[in-house]
Formats: structure tokens, sequence, C-alpha cells
């Protein structure tokens, strides 16, 4: 048992969820308690697994590491294939973290069909996981789409008024862009065996092929529509306000802090380094398209009346910087992107946590309904304000790190874009710290605030461990950025070599035309 | 004069013959013994269905040839004979439950649900044309007949005439085209037709025209748009499980022939060929998935789904290629079980009192109150959706690899955004009984319901989930199918 753990510790994390989903199957739904504890003790057990990934991870190479690769269609050439680099792992532990406290916050919240929500939550664990550590790319598919089906079930049977539309434009919109992205997956399959007459969906063996430009483009382009979806970039995004505004708490916390990183991974594992003349040539319009988020995403904050839709157009304003790090092209860039990935699941997984909290309490989430809750409930208000500074990214909390690096990064690449998404930064304070001082200072004028409880401990539980990363990200990040270092400068190494060998075939007509022929065959 | 005696082998229709010897019997203990329990008839039919696949198992790889060259078994016949076979036992499972046929007699209905399992059997055995023309009838008749089985009521009657007029019609645009054929070539068969194409090309109109009306009688079986009318209402009408049956069955046996003639004319089509089915399976997808949207009559939205599924299959048979015929064969077992259990479920919750529970609207809530009916409702829609990990999507991936193989880039194209649409209308059950509350808070009562629905259901469920979790032992037997077809 624990050999075949140390030996499969990938699919141990990625496959016990689920595992244990079946096993909750046949438990009787009236014993709730038990089947709270029950997710929160196999949460917490995959989380305790996946550490030693972080710990005897080597941040000296960019090869990937814990692999296991078993034939699982091999008249098709898919394998069953797992493995992690600098580029997934913080993305994997940051799933395998905020699993248990998602289910944590979600102890008194959700109180109509406990067992199905446990289900749904743990069969998503397996779907993301997958989504990070799979090395093949129908495996990558299946987990990405089939992790459609338990957010739709979060959304549409937990979620608010408007849930049923929420639940299923979230659905539509994300396969609409996977099954473009399909298409082209098997596209690239057979370019690959043109190339080198071997069936393989293998992405290391796909990331071998060299694509002449014409077809990376269109490649590129079913690619980048379904990751676009999904990060959401402007203009995609206008399914993530309903689905996060609908979702429950706990789903508005995996969809900011995992769901949505999806994108932005995909942009960093796939369209980096499969097309990298094409994806160097979208710089602009990626850029672009990314400050107009960020902007954009700011300014709708601020209007906003309603606290979770604030934070969920903030998801908008910070994805943008994740997107203008990664296509900044530069070390820092990528590296910040990461981060930034990272931070924005940790501070807006727990603004959304506190949201609910009030929710909670309260029963409404407009901001005019609060006022002087420092007053009364002093711990909230405490925590509240390191996360909305960590947010913000005040020097010494994480966010700062992310967006520095992010901004160093782009202002080494386009230094125009660097001082428009610098503004963004600004408007990012004023709207955070505006709704702060709306919700928490002022008089304590509501009747019912005067009611209010504080936090009670297993709320404050499920948020210290979240601060206590955010100071660490803020304080020492060296660590994470050790982790991701040599995956990121050899990424840029390699796509570059490429990049340049593409552009030299092209200028030998044969070979060229050798490689039209596979893509139109 | 020379006397030909042809060369007559039983053991090359033994599957067959298997088949209307248990309808015989099964008809027989109905007659004798009227009052029989219809779930021993169930069972005496199910081992019926598993003595003939042990036959099929053994005539495995042997390529028998019976009636001097008239049927032929070669690994592709098998492996649509399988599919034909599962269909039927889900199917016989599933009528267990039907309430509404509970006064006719049991014997009647497994031996005319048998009848048409052997003239599918039949069809795809054909090597002549003569002979897919006698498996056509077959099973076509026994359809009408089990169509308007319901006979007490106006929609089923309604539903059978309308078939049967139809059926009879296309039938004759069938035979015309044979006779056509016969005509240009000389030949009955399916060789005749692949060496007078060798020979003389698409030069003979008589030859061409009969090709056409033979490939639009054959459209009408498998419902391909224009030819597609009658559908909506035969499912509606007909019982749930004789809808089941024939969505499956009577398909995969046109796609069947289709394969056949695809193989001995389409190698040295002119591109008009290619356009025509090219449009054809286009226009089928697109037109059942937008008709289905706005359906509110469960059984209705199922047939026009079923339509849309006709026209994925085209795409994969138009690539025309190995991986295309063993993707249909995986396509039309994972259909098999996704739609029969469909089906089954709408049967299964179907019979409450007098009225059909067939509105969308009336699933509202069973989510919570059958679960194990919603859970597996659920799975068969995400696998209609062609959602991972059901064998829906390995199915609809498998086709659609093979049409890129094939280099039909857009196509494929529509076809992927074909299925985004579809997602809309199976997503709008599982919306109904997961997440809406029931109209005036009662959720219909279901009388007590017999076994062999909830096995059919299982069964059903599990096969998607198999297919689609751990394909590669059922690719890899429909790969060795596909890879030659030893008769055309």
């Amino acid at each position: 048992m624990i050999e075949f753990i140390q030996n499969h510790i990938l699919t141990t994390i990625t496959f016990l969820p689920i595992f244990g989903a079946i096993i909750l199957l046949f438990v009787p739904r009236e014993k709730e308690e038990f089947i709270r504890y029950y997710t929160v003790v196999l949460t917490t057990l995959v989380f305790l697994i996946s550490l030693p990934i972080l710990l005897g991870f080597q941040s000296g190479t960019s090869a990937f590491q814990f692999q296991e690769k078993v034939n699982w269609i091999p008249s098709l050439g898919i394998h069953y294939h797992l493995g992690v680099d600098g580029i997934s792992l913080l993305m994997v532990m940051l799933t395998t973290f905020l699993m248990p406290i998602v289910i944590l916050s979600s102890w008194t919240y959700i109180q109509k069909r406990v067992k199905e929500y446990m289900i749904v939550f743990l069969m998503l664990e397996t779907g993301m996981l997958g989504v990070f550590l799979s090395l093949d790319m129908v495996l990558f598919y299946i987990f990405w789409e089939g992790m459609l089906i338990p957010m739709y079930f979060i959304i549409g049977v937990w979620g608010g008024p408007r849930r049923i539309y929420a639940a299923l434009k979230f659905f539509i919109y994300t396969m609409f862009g996977g099954v473009l992205m399909l298409v082209a997956v098997i596209t690239l399959y057979f370019i690959h065996y043109h190339a080198t007459g071997v069936y393989s969906f293998d992405f290391l063996d796909i990331q071998s092929v060299l694509l002449p430009v014409r077809s990376q483009f269109w490649l590129f382009l079913a690619f980048a529509l379904a990751f676009a979806i999904k990060v959401p970039m402007f203009p995609f995004h206008t399914w993530l306000p309903d689905a996060h505004v609908e979702a429950p708490t706990g789903g508005s916390v995996i969809l900011a802090g995992v769901l949505l990183k999806m994108g932005t991974y995909g942009f960093l594992r796939f369209c980096l380094t499969l097309f990298p003349n094409v994806s160097t040539e979208f710089v602009g319009l990626i850029s672009v398209l990314a400050i107009i988020g960020i902007i954009y995403g700011a300014l709708v904050s601020m209007v906003q009346p309603d606290l979770k839709k604030l934070v969920a157009y903030s998801s908008v304003s910070h994805l943008g910087y994740v997107m203008l790090g990664i296509f900044a092209l530069t070390i820092e860039g990528l590296q910040g992107g990461i981060i930034q990935m990272v931070n924005h699941g940790l501070s807006t997984g727990a603004l959304f946590l506190m949201v609910g909290m009030i929710y909670e309490r309260r029963h409404t989430r407009m901001i005019s309904d609060f006022g002087g809750l420092a007053k009364q409930i002093p711990i909230f208000a405490t925590f509240f304000m390191i996360i909305t500074l960590s947010s913000i990214g005040l020097p010494g909390l994480n966010g700062f790190v992310g967006e520095f690096l992010i901004l160093l990064g782009t202002f080494e690449a386009h230094k125009i874009f660097a001082i428009f998404a610098a503004t963004g930064v600004i408007l990012g304070a004023v709207y955070m710290l505006w709704m702060y001082h709306r919700v928490n200072f002022g008089p304590l004028d509501k009747d019912e605030n005067k009611k209010l409880k504080d936090l009670n401990l297993r709320e404050i539980a499920v948020l210290v461990p979240i601060v206590l990363v955010i100071f660490w990200i803020g304080l020492y990040p060296r660590y994470f950025m050790d982790k991701t270092e040599k995956s990121v400068t050899d990424l840029l190494k390699n796509r570059q070599a490429k990049l340049e060998q593409v552009l030299s075939l092209e200028k030998q007509p044969s070979l060229k035309l050798v490689l039209k022929d596979s893509f139109t065959k | 004069m020379d006397l030909i005696i042809p060369q007559i082998n039983f053991a090359a229709i033994a599957p067959v013959l298997t088949v209307m010897i248990t309808a015989t019997v099964i008809l027989l203990i109905g007659l004798f013994l009227p009052r029989i329990q219809r779930e021993i008839l169930a069972i005496v039919g199910i081992i019926g269905l598993i003595i003939t696949l042990k036959e099929l198992g053994s005539m495995w790889g042997k390529h028998l040839t019976g009636f001097g060259g008239m049927v032929g078994n070669d690994n592709i016949t098998l492996a649509f004979q399988l599919i034909f076979i599962v269909a039927a036992f889900l199917a016989i499972l599933l009528a267990l439950n039907q309430v509404e046929i509970e006064y006719v007699s049991y014997g009647e209905f497994y031996a005319l649900l048998l009848f048409a399992l052997s003239g599918m059997m039949v069809m795809v055995q054909g090597l002549n044309l003569l002979v897919v023309f006698l498996g056509l009838e077959l099973f076509s008749i026994s359809l009408y007949v089990l169509t308007g089985f319901r006979k007490m009521r106006a929609d089923s009657i309604e539903a059978a005439l309308k078939y049967f007029l139809l059926g009879a019609f296309s039938t004759g645009f069938l035979l015309y085209g044979i006779a056509l054929i016969y005509g240009a070539t000389g030949s009955f068969t399916f060789e005749g037709m692949l060496n007078y194409v060798n020979a003389h090309g698409f030069t003979n109109v008589m030859f061409v025209a009969g090709i056409v009306l033979f490939m639009i009688g054959l459209s009408f079986k498998a419902a391909l748009v224009p030819f597609h009318q009658w559908t909506p209402d035969v499912y509606q009408g007909a019982p749930t499980p004789i809808t089941a049956f024939m969505s499956v069955g009577a398909k995969a046996a046109a796609f069947a022939v289709l394969i056949r003639l695809f193989v001995s004319v389409a190698a040295f089509s002119p591109r008009e060929w290619t356009i025509a089915i090219w449009v054809l399976a286009f226009l089928t997808m697109t037109v059942g998935n937008v008709v289905a949207i706005v359906q509110r009559n469960i059984k209705r939205m199922l047939a026009y789904s079923s339509i849309a599924h006709a026209g994925y299959i085209l795409v994969a048979v138009l690539a025309g290629n190995e991986m295309g015929r063993s993707a249909i064969l995986f396509y039309l077992l994972a259909y098999t079980f996704m739609n029969l259990g469909a089906f089954g479920v709408v049967s299964y919750l179907g019979v409450s009192g007098k009225v059909e529970n067939l509105k969308i609207e009336s699933y509202r809530g069973i989510g919570y109150k059958y679960p194990f009916a919603a859970l597996a409702m659920a799975v068969f829609m995400f696998s209609l959706a062609g959602v991972p990990p059901t064998a829906g999507f390995v199915g609809k991936f498998y086709m659609f690899s093979a049409a890129l193989k094939a280099g039909f880039v857009w196509l494929v194209i529509l076809s992927v955004l074909n299925s985004v649409m579809s997602a809309y209308y199976y997503l709008r059950v599982v919306v109904a009984m997961y997440m809406q509350e029931p109209e005036g808070g009662k959720i219909f009562q279901l009388p007590s319901t017999s076994w062999g629905v909830g096995l059919a259901l299982l069964i059903a469920m599990l096969g998607v989930l198999y297919m689609g979790i751990f394909p590669s032992s059922m690719m890899a037997l429909f790969q060795k199918t596909a890879v030659l077809i030893s008769f055309i």
C-alpha cells in the first residue's frame, strides 16, 4: 500500500478523491455529520499525500518528475501519462491545499443534499488535479471536459436564484471552446504521425514536432479560444460573473481559485510551447486584451453594489495580469504569472470565503447593507483587511510579488504595456479599499448589523492557513520561485530554439511542402 | 442444360436460425400457456440470445459463406450482429415493464421483436441485394406491427400506419434501385457492382439512378434528413422499448449496408458522391439538433437526437477508411447502450397510471425521489452529448478522428459545434431532474416495477462507463473487424 503510494503518488492524489466519492455513494444520506467529517479528512489526506511532491521536487531540472506512463488505448496511441514540473507543481499544491478549506467552509452553508455536494466536490478535485498532471493530450482533454460535470452541478443545484441559467452558460461556453481544441488536438496527432510515423497523443512527443507557421496559426487559434474562455479573457468573460454570483461559496472559491487557472495554465503549457512562432506574433493582441481586461475589470468592480460581483469582476482584472505576464515571454513575466496564479487563488478564494461568511449571517451581499462592521466583528474585519491588502498587492504580502514580477517582465519586453497595466494597480487599490471602507468603517447604523456574531473557531481555522501562505509568499517568495525557475527558463529557451528552427525550415520549400501536406491531408 | 445446385451452408445462417427458432418457441409457449408469466418468456428469449452470441463467437474469423455466396459472415457482419443482439437483449428486459401492453400477449410481442432482430441480422449478412431486401422487409414488417402494438391507443395506431405507409414507399424506392442496378450491371451482388464500377465508372445513368434510389431507401431506414419525417411520430407512438430497439437496430442495419455500398462503390466515386454525403451528414445532424432544442416531449426530443446521431455516424462513413469503420462499430455499440438506456429510463418513468409522464417538465425533482433512474439518465444524457468520461465521448472522438484523417476538417468542426448545441437540450433533462422543484411540489408515483428494467438500466449504464473509461478492448475488437471487409 505505502509502496504503491510512493511509486504512484500522482495517481494516488488524483484518484483518491473520486474513489472516496464512490464510497460516499453508499453512505446513507442522513448521516450528514459523518459525511462532512469524512470529506474533510479525505481531502486533508490528499493534501498531506501531495506534500512530498512539493518537498521532493527537484528544482534543478525542467524535466517532468514523478512520471507515470501506462498504455491506455494502445490502438490509438493514447497513454495514461502523468507528471509534474515547475509549471504545474504550484497549481497542484494550490488545488490540494484549497480543497479541505472549501469543504470546511461549506460546513454550515450547505444544509440540503450534503452527500451529493461532497460527492461532486470530490469528483471535481480529481478532475482539476488530472488537468494539471496529464501529459497526454487526450487524457488532458478528458479531465478538462469531464470536470465540467461536477462544476455544472455545483452551480446548478446549490446556487442562487439564477443558477440554472448560470450553470448552462458555464457549461456551453466552456464546452464550445473545448471541442474546437479537441479538433486541434486530433489534427496535431496526425501531423505528428506524418512527421514521425508514430501514432501518439503524448504531449512530449507532439511537442517535438515542428509545425509550419500556417498550420500553427489555426491550431493556435483553436487552443487559445478554449483557454481564453476559461481564463476568462476579455471579451470572453461574460459567463464568469454569472457563474460566480450564482455559485455557492465553495463553488466560487474553487472556480476562482483553481478552475480559472486552467486557462492560463493551458496557455503556458500548450500555446507557448506547441506554437512558438504564432504565439509570439499574437503577443500584441493578447497583451492588449489583457490590459483591457485589467482596466475594464477594475472599472466594473468599482461600481458593483454586490460584494460577490465585485470580487468576480476583480478576477477578470487579476487574470489580465497573469495573461500579460505570460505573454511578456520573459523569465520574470512567466514566473510572475505563475506566482500571480497562486496569489489570485489564495486572495480571491479567501475573499469569496469571507463574502460567504458574511452572507450566511446577514443573507445579503449588498455593500450598502453594511457599514461599521469593524466595530461589531473585529476579527472578521482584520482578516478581511489582510486579504484585501493581499489582493491589492501591498509589499510584504503575496500579491505584490506577483504583480511586481509581471510588471517587471512586461516592462522589459514592452514598456508601453507595462505603463498601462500599472494604472490597473491603482484602480485595483481604489475599488478594493473603497469597498473595504464602505463595509467595515463608518457608523454602525443598521440594526441587523448590531447583532452580528464574529467569526467562530471553524471559520478562523479556514482562514488562518490561507493567511499564513499569503505571508509566506509575500516575505519569502524565493522558495516558490526556485521551484518554477528552471522550468520557466527552459520553456522559454526551448520555444525560442523551436521558433528559429521553424523559421529556417520555412526557407526551404521542400520541407515546408512536406509539412504543409501533412496538415492538409 | 446444366443444373446448378447452389451450395447451401446452414452453418452460415446458424445465428439467424437460432433467433428464429427462439421466436417460434416463444410464440408457441404464448399460444399454449397464455397465462404464463412474462418473465419466463423473457428468460427464454434471453437464453436464445446467449446461444446466438456463442455461435457468433465460434464463427469469428472464419468468413463462412452460404447459399451460393448470397450470405457471408465476415467479421464486420458479426460485429453488427453483436450490436443488434445487445439491443434486443436490453429491449426484452425493458419491455417487462410495459403496463400498457399488459393485456396483449407477451408471446407475440417478444416473438415479433426477435423476428425483427433476425431480419436485421439477415440484412447485414446479405452479399446479394435481394437478401438485403429480404432482411429489410423482415425487420420492417415486424416493426410496423410492434409500433401499433398498443391497439387501444390512437397515437400508437397512427404511428404504425404512418410508419407502414412511408416505409412501404421507401421500400419501393429501394427495390426500384435494386432493379436499376441489376439492369445496368446484370448482377445483384455488391461484388458485381464493384466490378462494374471498375470497368465502366459512373457513366451509365441507369446505374447512377439505381444507386441513388437505393441510397434513398436506406436513408429512410436510417432516418437521415430529409428522409426523417416519420421518425418523431413513430418514435412517440410506439411502445417505448420498441422505440428504443428500432432507434438503434434499424439504424445500425441501414448503416451496415451503407458501409458495404460505400466500400464497393465509393472508392472510385466522383466528387459529387462525396459532396452529397457531406451535405446529407451536415443536414442530418443540424436539423436533428436544432429541432430537438424546441421539443417538450422527451420521446420526440430523443427522436430528433437520434436523427442527429445518424448525422455524426455519416461523417465517419464519409471518412471511408478503416479507422472510420471501426469507429462506426464502436459508436453504434456505445449508442446502443446510451440510447436504449435513455429510452429505458423514459419507459420506466413513463408508466404511472393512465397518463404517460413524457413532458420534460414532469421530470422535475426526480433526482431525489428516484435517484438510481435519475443517475442513469444523467449518465446517458452526458454520454449522448459526448462529454467525457463516457462512451459517447470516446465514440465521437474516434469517429471524428477518422474523418480528420480523411481530411474533412470543416465537416468535423461543424460536427463538434453541433454536439455543443446538442448539449443544451440534453442538459435540460439533467436540469429538470436535479435543479428544478417539481410542479406543485409533488412528484408522480411509480407502480412497483419489474427487475428487468433495473437490470437493463444497470447494464446500459455500466456499458457506457466501461466503454468510456476502458475503451481499448472494444476498440481492438472492432479494429480487427474493420481492417478488411472480406466480402463485398
